[in-house]
């Protein structure tokens, strides 16, 4: 009995852990979905980048994993605030077919640029030895990784919402998503506020790639195949809503995890079953605008 | 004032129910690729199945408005019906082709029960989610499907009883190009039918014809089940063409490249969908068989660029071309 209760709570922290992880790589897109209203099929590809620049810099460069991590989530930042400048504002106008094949097209680039640059082979960041091993709390033992993983993607989520709730900064986000032309009234830098979030969405991505490779790989087509989970944490969260995204995440890491230790036959199944009962009681999802 | 401007907007729409020599040219390349494809007719073949299943998106996407990132649902569907039922009920091929078309179109009246109720990224998502749920459905039903070996081992017999498929693929590329011909015939009136009118009206403004009086929803999901048909009839043709289905057939990359086939060929036109899928599948078989990584770069750059400079695509330009040809 008792070890049945340990294996499903160790179950369900795995569950959190993943699920913290899947919140970090997609909490980035919400935010840039909320505010631009701009398809970003992209965005899994740039939690790749920042994921290959972090593994770069502790390989090629020797700099510590807990610099290496910082320092990858600014160049992606600044990759994806000068594509936003470049790319991004063409397809502003457009309707969702165009951004659609706008940001598929990128990921497509990317795909093949890191696919030449880094090879086929799946690689993940090698872990300090401070991350390393286990520790046990009464009858449970949990990994100092995931724990690790919990605690930062809950200081991002706390930061995220104190950031925009309490700063300059977030009051001018909210305004200029409220109301785009009324914000440029009273002086709000719109494209600029614009540019800086979409950058701000990127490097969340970059440090949910980089900090999340242990559990999802790094590989050239990572950028396509966890395009579809990350897509379905924000649209079952709610499009928009940070709230939504975190319950979504935790949500779908759980039912996914639990799923399968306890129905392996259906694997994967559980998961994709699960969002479409939610869309179809929801459509807007859990956290609707 | 107004009765010739109506007139004409009345005759423009009647006109594109017309055959033309456009129609005359494509269908002489068909035949004229058969005799001259020789080594390629397997994708040639290809090709035409792919026109087929791009016609099949551009009846839902073009013309319907529905933002769809998972119409392999209905390719697949249809290809592992067909595939199935030539293996365990009857190796006869037409009769397939109608199960696939009637398998996936029950998907897509069930997935449209939930697709249509949303629109914008919500409803993308829900195409994709469908679309994976069911490559999930077929990877857990190894014993039925064959999981990620693919579903193979069954035959298929002659067409009509008369035509045997043959190892060089002739009567393939008959029978795909005799299906595209009616699929073609079909889109053409559909789209100048009420139904194909009231769902372009639709697209244009979903409140409008419902102040019209237009049972939007009821509409869209005919429009729906119809487009999953004629890609059900794709997956079809695939299956028995080639004698196996995969889990690909079902997968998101399929998905995405019946999309960026229609964009290259502009979306909202039949022409779109010929122009984008002979040009898609030439450019990938060759430049795949070159160099599979930068091919996928140079693919992305071709989607900028047509997103960018020819949001219309390449039927959209020729037409635009010809007009201006026209009034010089």
């Amino acid at each position: 009995m008792t070890s049945t209760l340990a294996t499903f709570l160790s179950l369900a922290v795995d569950g959190i852990a993943y699920g913290m992880m899947l919140f970090l790589i997609s909490v980035g897109l919400t935010i840039t979905l909320g505010v631009m209203r701009v398809v970003n099929l992209t965005h899994s590809a740039f939690a790749m980048i920042g994921g290959y620049i972090a593994l770069w810099f502790i390989q090629r460069a020797g700099v510590h994993f807990f610099l290496a991590v910082p320092l990858a989530v600014v160049v992606t930042m600044a990759i994806g605030a000068v594509l936003e400048r470049t790319l991004y504002r063409w397809v502003y106008g457009t309707h969702g077919l165009g951004q659609l094949l706008m940001t598929i097209g990128l990921t497509f680039i990317i795909t093949a640029i890191v696919k030449n640059l880094a090879g086929t082979q799946l690689q993940s960041l090698p872990l300090p030895s401070s991350l390393q091993g286990n520790f046990s709390v009464g009858p449970l033992t949990l990994s100092v990784y995931r724990a690790f993983l919990i605690g930062a993607s809950a200081a991002v989520a706390l930061a995220l919402w104190l950031g925009i709730e309490r700063t300059a900064f977030g009051a001018r986000l909210r305004a200029a998503v409220d109301n785009q032309r009324m914000a440029r009234c009273v002086g709000i830098n719109v494209p600029a506020v614009f540019s800086a979030t979409f950058a701000i969405g990127c490097g969340l991505a970059a440090l949910g790639g980089a900090l999340g490779s242990p559990m999802l790989p790094l590989e050239p087509y990572y950028g396509l195949k966890y395009l579809v989970i990350v897509l379905i944490v924000v649209a079952v969260g709610g499009l928009g809503s940070l709230r939504g995204s975190l319950y979504a995440a935790l949500l779908l890491g759980l039912i996914d995890t639990l799923g399968r230790y306890y129905l392996p036959a259906l694997g994967a199944f559980v998961i994709y079953l699960a969002v479409l009962a939610i869309l179809l009681v929801r459509p807007r999802g859990l956290v609707a605008n | 004032m107004t009765t010739p401007s109506l007139n004409s907007s009345v005759a423009r729409a009647f006109s594109r129910h017309r055959y033309n020599l456009l129609d005359l040219v494509l269908l002489g390349a068909a035949v004229a690729t058969f005799f001259l494809a020789d080594l390629y007719l397997a994708l040639a073949t290809a090709v035409l199945i792919m026109i087929v299943f791009a016609l099949s998106l551009d009846i839902a996407q073009g013309y319907g408005g529905i933002e769809t990132l998972g119409h392999a649902a209905f390719f697949g569907t249809g290809a592992y019906a067909a595939g199935l039922y030539a293996m365990h009920v009857s190796p006869e091929p037409i009769s397939g082709l109608f199960v696939g078309m009637a398998a996936a179109a029950v998907v897509g009246l069930l997935s449209g029960l939930a697709v249509l109720r949303t629109a914008g990224l919500t409803q993308i998502m829900l195409t994709l989610v469908c679309a994976t749920l069911l490559l999930e459905l077929a990877n857990v039903a190894k014993p039925l499907t064959m999981g990620d070996d693919g579903l193979t081992g069954y035959s298929v017999a002659p067409v009509l009883g008369l035509f045997q498929f043959d190892i060089e693929g002739r009567t393939a590329y008959w029978y795909a190009l005799a299906v595209l011909v009616l699929v073609y015939a079909f889109c053409k009136f559909l789209v100048s039918s009420p139904l194909g009118l009231t769902a372009q009206g639709v697209r244009e403004n979903p409140t409008r014809m419902a102040l019209l009086g237009v049972p939007v929803r009821r509409r869209l999901l005919t429009l729906y089940a119809i487009s999953a048909a004629l890609g059900g009839a794709a997956g079809a043709l695939s299956a028995q063409v080639n004698n196996i289905v995969g889990l690909d057939s079902l997968g998101f990359t399929m998905s995405a490249n019946v999309l960026v086939m229609l964009a290259l060929g502009g979306t909202g036109r039949l022409y779109g969908a010929f122009l984008g899928a002979i040009v898609f599948m030439l450019l990938a078989d060759r430049a795949a068989a070159l160099d599979p990584t930068n091919w996928l770069a140079a693919l992305g750059v071709l989607l900028i660029v047509v997103v960018r400079f020819a949001p219309t695509g390449l039927s959209g330009c020729l037409a635009r071309w010809t007009s201006r040809e026209g009034t010089q």
